[in-house]
């Protein structure tokens, strides 16, 4: 669906081939500061100035980033939906009845489902979540992953990559896994998850394994153990 | 601190009271009673004079604000957006900002008579500058989270412009326009008083030359109540709607 090349002389992330299909879900895991919300940017085309064109992209940012002046309903409409459909898709992130308030009323994880329901307003093909479940307490962080799921469940055709420190979390999203590693930082492993019990643990060793030789690398080369 | 409307009420006419007892004490035409300057208020009223001038200088204002501003806010902008305009803008702008205006104002009377183009130049060129410093400050303050968030929904120019940037500029159009219409105002008298042949500052250079205090005062008390008019029926309420979601108040923590 969507091949990625990064560039040569990128700062923070080295050359690579990205190939995303339909029905990707993706983790993408690594110690902080790697780069994650950069290679998000870049597909998302921020990086390079030009918008991906022909590709319905819908990020969800670390933070909201709704327009504060605006209300939810006026959000959602700008992004280009109609008047109708807004109170649906505030209905499908549980914000009913929540139309006519600006995101600053609003608690963290409301805010964050207020922001994925602006991502589904443009029925995106490629799905970017920065850390969703950041900050938020185990129950709501629970909820939104559940909305999550089932949200994946009815866009079967829908690419998604969420930036995540959880191995949990990638347990309960993804059918691949994308581990980011190193600096410059460069993709250390691509693996798609077969699924039981089994798979997990084979993925949470593998990726405590990864932590630990990212851990010496970046002893190596100087900066903070993760 | 905002002041309370009940100290107005308390200062103003004890400011009043003060000036009779001294007009009163000091019996001079030099300063008039605020019974003489309400006396040559109603005359000049009654005789149309008054609305006349203010009018002129009323349309002159607006017309030199509506033109200041919207130089000042593009230039502005693009300054504070622009590295390469910001480098050749600056320069001109420390220039215009430490130029006296009544230097302007000679050098534009003389250069083209005097004449109202002239007048109204010399205002424009003496608040762009202002309104220019005030919006490159608020360009550069706009948020680049947002930009990136305008950039991934596909925001048009316009929506961008009208939804995510002027909100964000919102404060800074407020402040020139404030420090705008206060500025602006006395320019135009001094323009007035120097080449032209009606209007407030022209009255007040007739009044001038025949030490008419009460002429003076008369047209200042009526030019200050029509500026507080506006502040309160059009710029406080523009304020107050366009600021209703900093007030609606945090309900979640």
């Amino acid at each position: 669906m969507l091949d990625v090349a990064t560039p040569a002389d990128h700062p923070v992330l080295s050359p690579m081939t990205l190939r995303i299909h339909h029905g990707d879900r993706i983790c993408l895991l690594g110690p902080s500061g790697t780069g994650k919300t950069t290679l998000l940017n870049y597909l998302a085309g921020l990086e390079t100035g030009q918008s991906r064109p022909g590709l319905r992209i819908g990020y969800l940012f670390q933070e909201h980033r709704l327009l504060p002046w605006r209300t939810l309903h006026d959000n959602l409409r700008l992004v280009g939906v109609c008047g109708d459909q807004v109170n649906a898709l505030l209905a499908q992130v549980g914000l009913d009845g929540h139309g006519e308030h600006f995101p600053d009323q609003l608690s963290l994880g409301m805010a964050r489902r207020a922001a994925l329901a602006r991502c589904l307003a443009v029925r995106p093909e490629l799905l970017l979540l920065d850390e969703p479940f950041a900050s938020l307490d185990p129950h709501r962080a629970a909820e939104l992953q559940a909305l999550i799921r089932e949200l994946l469940k009815r866009t079967p055709r829908m690419a998604m990559i969420c930036v995540t420190h959880e191995v949990r979390d990638a347990a309960a999203l993804a059918n691949r896994i994308w581990y980011l590693a190193g600096r410059p930082a460069r993709l250390e492993h691509d693996q798609v998850l077969a699924h039981g019990p089994d798979a997990l643990a084979g993925l949470t060793s593998r990726l405590e394994a990864l932590g630990r030789s990212a851990a010496a690398d970046a002893a190596l080369a100087g900066g903070a153990p993760v | 601190m905002k002041a309370s409307p009940l100290a107005y009420w308390i200062v103003l006419p004890l400011l009043v009271v003060l000036w009779w007892l001294m007009a009163w004490y000091l019996d001079t035409s030099l300063l008039p009673s605020p019974l003489a300057v309400l006396h040559t208020l109603q005359h000049e009223a009654a005789s149309g004079e008054l609305q006349r001038h203010l009018a002129i200088t009323l349309q002159r204002v607006a017309i030199s604000f509506a033109l200041a501003m919207a130089l000042g806010v593009l230039v502005g902008i693009a300054m504070g957006r622009l590295p390469l305009i910001n480098a050749l803008f600056d320069p001109l702008l420390v220039l215009l900002l430490n130029l006296p205006a009544l230097v302007l104002i000679i050098l534009l009377y003389v250069w083209f008579g005097l004449v109202e183009a002239a007048a109204i130049l010399a205002v424009v060129i003496n608040k762009v500058p202002n309104v220019a410093v005030t919006l490159r400050e608020g360009a550069r303050s706009l948020d680049p989270r947002l930009e990136q968030m305008a950039r991934v929904y596909a925001f048009s120019p316009g929506k961008r412009l009208l939804h995510v940037w002027v909100p964000q500029l919102f404060p800074y159009l407020m402040a020139a326009t404030r420090g705008g219409l206060a500025l602006i105002w006395k320019i135009v008298l001094v323009v007035e008083l120097l080449g032209r042949s009606d209007g407030v500052g022209f009255q007040l250079h007739l009044a001038f030359q025949v030490f008419d205090v009460a002429g003076l005062l008369a047209y200042s008390l009526a030019f200050i109540a029509i500026v507080q008019l506006i502040e309160l029926v059009i710029l406080q309420p523009l304020e107050r709607r366009a600021s209703r979601w900093r007030r609606s108040g945090v309900q979640h923590a």
